[in-house]
């Protein structure tokens, strides 16, 4: 290869309903590392994205929560094989965008897929922790069943760029729920090529749905559009989180808030795979 | 050939084109042929104006005041009509301000229902006739669907040209058809449907327009909705410059129904733009532009309370048909 190679500089695009869009407004914007250094140009979403997001996750929502518990299951666990085989690439991303040392990136994308793998695991396992048979003093079978809530926006963590990013994504989307993604603004690209990663696995367009660019530009367009059943705000500035929880009531969504300094290399636990989740209770006559 | 039985002073020119068969295959081979490459450049070069804030609110409004709100299928039941009949009166319940719809558009035995629903509130009833969607049935069947339709109270017709005879070049065959459906339906409005998916050329579309103005339709109108491609942008432009130039040579203005595949306000609104453009003004109100629809009345509901609320709107705030 010869010294003066010019390298080839990448300008990526956004993940909506399976496809590579540019965005509508034809922004883009500079991501630099840790240092200060030119990584690629990333596509700075508008909020005409976020509703073509919406309806791509909108779209979406029927195939993938009606599919079987054990089909979700079968296709996260493909991404996780498609993951591995980036393993790589994501450690090379994470360590330019959150500045730690190889060996450091490297564990931090291995607990990424392990955390994807685990959830991958409980798609088919949540409705027999979470459901129930209720006792009934009547001649009824009472039985309750976990719901899938509908189109998640989720704001992405800020700091953690792919373990933080999966932590949130992956119980969205075990539970039958569909994404609309706000990755973190200043390290977007490792979400950008787990987007490419999606595409190219089993996952059906449109379940999650990547937007990079400025979140508090996006999130108060998600926080208010009413086709959006559940706001995630783990990663909306702290300035904003009250100002888009309003919004959020405004048409009565679920909203996760976000913990302060929350850290995810410890044990994830069942909270986000509950946050949802709407339980539905049955009474069904016996002896007819 | 049977004498059209409006337009009694035709100018000379178009007099004689309805004189007899040979005359009037004669006059429609001497239209101007369509410049498919430009029409269609047109079209799309139209479709990118952008309608912002208060024009698209017109546009919106505009827009919705032109739905021929419709429903066109076999498993129509009564119960479906007075559902859709309430959503023609007040579409958005929400917004009493929303304007009502232009027309509901049934099957003819399901106009009785429509017509009790709609009494006194000047929304029209229009029936689709003469063997909807093919058209293929004798004259005699063809005049009695259009009676029947027209007696339970429809005050629009939209009747199918015979394709196969307008294909065939019998040209006069399918003239007479209009100009004795047209006579059938007495005070009621005619919309002559040309089915443009199956005329396969803009010369023919050109033509099959000429033909139902000269036969005395109040409207001519681009498709059934059941054959694909349905309504198209080029093809309104067409059909908008052949009434245009009626109006310049007869003074009468004729109106213009795309209906089939408009599902989205956007849509509407390339329409509503090329209305102005190629028609001219005066076309865009609903006794002379309608649109031919039953999902986009939906988007265009959801498009209006972004505007007036300033955040996205979901079809969960609409009613479902």
């Amino acid at each position: 290869m010869s010294e003066n190679r010019i390298a080839v500089t990448k300008t990526y695009k956004l993940y909506i309903g399976g496809a590579f869009p540019r965005s509508e407004s034809g922004r883009s914007y500079p991501v630099v590392d840790a240092n200060g250094g030119f990584l690629a140009n990333a596509a700075q979403g508008s909020r005409k994205d976020a509703r073509d997001a919406v309806a791509a996750a909108r779209k979406a929502f029927a195939g993938w929560s009606g599919a079987t518990a054990y089909n979700r299951g079968q296709v996260l666990f493909r991404v996780a094989e498609v993951l591995e085989g980036r393993r790589e690439q994501f450690a090379a991303e994470v360590a330019a965008c959150e500045g730690v040392p190889a060996k450091k990136a490297q564990s931090l994308v291995d607990a990424a897929i392990d955390r994807w793998v685990w959830y991958a695991g409980w798609t088919d396992k949540v409705a027999t922790v979470l459901g129930a048979s209720n006792p009934v003093a009547g001649p009824y079978f009472s039985f309750s069943v976990p719901e899938p809530t509908g189109v998640v926006a989720v704001l992405a963590p800020q700091e953690s760029s792919l373990l933080g990013l999966i932590s949130v994504v992956a119980p969205v989307i075990a539970t039958g729920n569909t994404a609309v993604v706000v990755t973190s603004q200043d390290r977007p690209l490792p979400a950008v090529t787990l987007s490419e990663v999606l595409a190219t696995s089993d996952l059906p367009g449109g379940v999650v749905n990547v937007l990079t660019g400025r979140t508090a530009e996006i999130a108060p367009w998600l926080a208010s559009h009413a086709d959006v059943n559940a706001l995630d705000l783990t990663g909306a500035p702290e300035s904003a989180r009250a100002d888009l929880e309003r919004a959020a009531a405004g048409t009565v969504k679920r909203v996760l808030r976000a913990r302060p300094a929350e850290d995810f290399t410890g044990e994830p636990g069942l909270a986000r795979l509950r946050a949802f989740l709407e339980t539905k209770t049955v009474w069904h006559p016996i002896g007819v | 050939m049977a004498a059209p039985s409006t337009s009694p002073s035709l100018p000379p020119a178009l007099a004689d084109a309805v004189r007899d068969d040979a005359s009037l295959r004669r006059f429609l081979h001497g239209l101007p042929g369509v410049d498919q490459v430009g029409v269609e450049q047109r079209a799309a070069g139209l479709g990118t104006r952008s309608i912002k804030k208060a024009s698209k609110q017109w546009a919106i409004d505009t827009a919705i005041s032109m739905v021929d709100l419709t429903t066109l299928e076999g498993a129509d039941t009564h119960g479906k009509v007075r559902s859709l009949a309430a959503k023609a009166r007040r579409p958005d319940p929400d917004h009493p301000d929303v304007p009502r719809v232009a027309a509901v558009c049934v099957y003819p035995d399901m106009v009785e229902t429509a017509v009790e629903e709609l009494r006194g509130t000047g929304i029209d009833i229009a029936s689709v006739a003469t063997a909807f969607p093919s058209g293929r049935s004798s004259l005699k069947v063809k005049l009695e669907d259009t009676a029947y339709a027209v007696d339970a109270g429809a005050t629009e017709i939209d009747m199918v040209i015979d394709r196969g005879a307008f294909l065939s070049g019998r040209y006069g065959q399918v003239f007479d058809e209009i100009v004795q459906v047209k006579h059938a339906c007495g005070d009621a409005h005619l919309k002559v449907i040309l089915e443009t998916g199956e005329l396969a050329t803009y010369d023919n579309v050109r033509r099959a327009s000429w033909l139902g103005l000269l036969a005395g339709g109040d409207f001519i109108k681009t498709s059934t909705g059941k054959v694909s491609p349905a309504a198209t942008l080029p093809v309104t432009h067409v059909m908008l410059q052949a009434v245009r130039d009626w109006h310049t040579q007869t003074g009468e203005l004729r109106g213009v129904k795309p209906a089939g595949g408009i599902r989205t306000t956007k849509d509407a609104i390339k329409y509503l733009v090329a209305v102005h453009e190629v028609a001219g003004p005066e076309w865009l109100t609903p006794t002379l532009f309608r649109f031919g629809a039953s999902t986009l009345l939906n988007d265009l509901l959801m498009q209006r309370r972004t505007q007036l609320a300033g955040h996205y709107s979901g079809p969960d705030y609409v009613t479902v048909d």
